[in-house]
């Protein structure tokens, strides 16, 4: 929380976007395959905080952002967002995956158009809409193209304008650099903190990138393996804008190297397979059909 | 560049030229009544025999009515199991209720060849064009359903995920996700649909007599007319390849986004 009184005085003030994480546990799979993927964990997070959830593959945290958006329900506990419990999936708390969720038969401006369609906003003024976020996310000229004709970096910039142009209080994004080539990774991060910081919402960030979490984050969520748990709570000590002095600076490494330790704990790396918290199964309303 | 030009040219001519080398060993084969042993020409009409044949079918006034029948058979058939295979293939891919209800007669009904359709199709249908539609229908069918069924397992869950939280109603995710997600796989059951329904139409025009070009095949047969066997055979042959092409215009023409074999 004291992250938040360390921000930019330029920033807006924000009043809506708090998450509420209410002792959630999930289990899923089912029969013998089921077992706890998220256990017992509480977290609160305030309106316009940026908050990482840092940790190895299987340890939960696509599976609480998942959560967070509505396609997964909890086994126990509660979910909020600004007190309302989170019942399913909602235009409010945008959902950003790691590469490949763009409407390949839509053009990018049609793609970034989508939820004000959905909303029944008129032709004229969607395409407005949708050519600003564009502008913004440094895509004007491309609005006429299908998805597959971009890079993925640029992908990428179409799934954040998708997902701003609703105006949602939450943003949810599941490694969505984790695709890109390490150059483009530094673009698409340095604009998504510009966007954040411009127009302040809340942020929950997946990642198992440490240089990553410690340069975007407010807050740090390291989480462990089966069950998944939150083991420790990081308040990143940098002022905004971050500046490469604190890419480089002793006390980045010493926090990095205390991830790095976190990580590392042989506990935490227990070889997994590879599970999706969305299945195709979608029909069913039960948690445990999005886990086979 | 000229090196590339000419190689286009030969590359045009290829189809052709593999179409004349067919014709040219069909007329050596024939004209020297050649004995393979294991197969024999000797009895095969040559291509100038069956050119004559199709000389007189197309001078003769039952010409439009073959077509005429034949094609509207097959449009009909193939346009109903269009309708039923893709809505099914929607609901059994989408929904595991349906899968488990309608699969197991469906599966049953698969295997059974078109042919056998036809004592029950004249039981069933009181018009012989009733049971003739439904012979082509039965053929077409379950191409186009269980690519359908393919195409929707194929439809990456995340996608239909980034849909509902971008505010996607339960019932548009079909018509806004699935469908257009499942297209591809949709169109290669239509086209494999519309061969099989030629591939049908000589089964299903057994049943009435009067016109149809599988009729004409199945009747030439009948007086033992062998060249008009293969005018009826050849005919069948280029409207399937001519549907076929048509279709796959039309879903180019759809599917601007789509190119087989890769992204662009």
């Amino acid at each position: 929380m004291n992250a938040i009184l360390s921000l930019s005085e330029l920033a807006p003030e924000v009043s809506t976007g708090r998450l509420d994480i209410d002792r959630v546990s999930i289990e899923l799979g089912s029969g013998a395959d089921r077992f706890t993927a998220l256990a017992d964990v509480s977290v609160n997070i305030a309106p316009g905080e940026f908050v990482c959830l840092l940790g190895p593959s299987g340890c939960g945290k696509s599976t609480l952002l998942g959560a967070l958006a509505g396609h997964l329900t909890p086994s126990r506990g509660q979910l909020r967002l600004d007190g309302a419990p989170i019942g399913g999936p909602d235009p409010q708390r945008g959902l950003v995956f790691q590469h490949h969720t763009l409407f390949p038969w839509l053009s990018v401006r049609d793609n970034v158009a989508y939820g004000l369609r959905m909303r029944g906003v008129g032709r004229a003024e969607r395409h407005a809409q949708a050519m600003t976020w564009l502008k913004e996310v440094g895509l004007e000229g491309f609005e006429h193209h299908y998805p597959g004709a971009l890079s993925g970096g640029m992908q990428q910039r179409v799934e954040i304008a998708r997902v701003l142009i609703n105006q949602p209080r939450v943003l949810l994004m599941d490694e969505p650099f984790g695709a890109l080539d390490a150059l483009t990774r530094l673009k698409m991060q340095e604009l998504l903190l510009a966007l954040w910081s411009k127009r302040r919402m809340t942020v929950v960030f997946v990642t198992h990138d440490i240089d990553e979490a410690l340069f975007m984050a407010d807050r740090i969520l390291v989480m462990s393996a089966r069950p998944g748990r939150v083991i420790e709570e990081i308040i990143v000590p940098a002022g905004r804008p971050r500046s490469a002095e604190w890419l480089t600076g002793s006390s980045f490494i010493e926090h990095k190297r205390h991830c790095l330790a976190l990580l590392r704990d042989p506990a935490l790396t227990v070889p997994l397979a590879r599970l999706s918290p969305i299945n195709p199964a979608a029909e069913s309303a039960d948690p445990a059909a999005y886990a086979d | 560049m000229t090196a590339y030009g000419q190689l286009s040219v030969a590359r045009r001519m290829l189809p052709l030229l593999s179409l004349l080398i067919c014709v040219v060993l069909w007329h050596v084969a024939s004209s020297q009544r050649m004995n393979l042993g294991l197969v024999t020409f000797q009895n095969v009409p040559q291509p100038l025999e069956v050119v004559h044949a199709a000389w007189d079918l197309f001078q003769s006034p039952k010409l439009q009515n073959h077509l005429g029948a034949s094609l509207g058979r097959v449009a009909s058939g193939f346009l109903v199991a269009a309708a039923l295979g893709v809505g099914l293939g929607l609901a059994i891919g989408r929904f595991r209720w349906v899968r488990e209800t309608l699969m197991p007669p469906l599966e049953v009904a698969r295997p059974i060849p078109a042919v056998a359709w036809i004592p029950l199709s004249i039981l069933m249908f009181p018009s012989s064009e009733g049971s003739m539609i439904f012979i082509t229908f039965v053929g077409a069918l379950f191409p186009i359903l269980l690519n359908t069924i393919h195409g929707v397992h194929g439809v990456d869950p995340r996608l239909i995920a980034s849909a509902r939280s971008l505010g996607t109603r339960r019932w548009a995710i079909f018509a806004r996700v699935i469908l257009p997600a499942a297209a591809p796989s949709v169109l290669t059951g239509l086209s494999i649909g519309m061969g099989t329904c030629w591939f049908c139409l000589v089964t299903a025009e057994m049943i009435s007599g009067q016109y149809g070009i599988g009729y004409y095949t199945w009747e030439s047969y009948t007086v033992q007319n062998y060249a008009n066997i293969i005018v009826g055979m050849l005919l069948i042959g280029l409207l399937g390849m001519g549907s076929s092409a048509l279709l796959h215009r039309a879903g180019q023409a759809l599917m601007p986004w789509y190119r087989p074999g890769g992204r662009p």
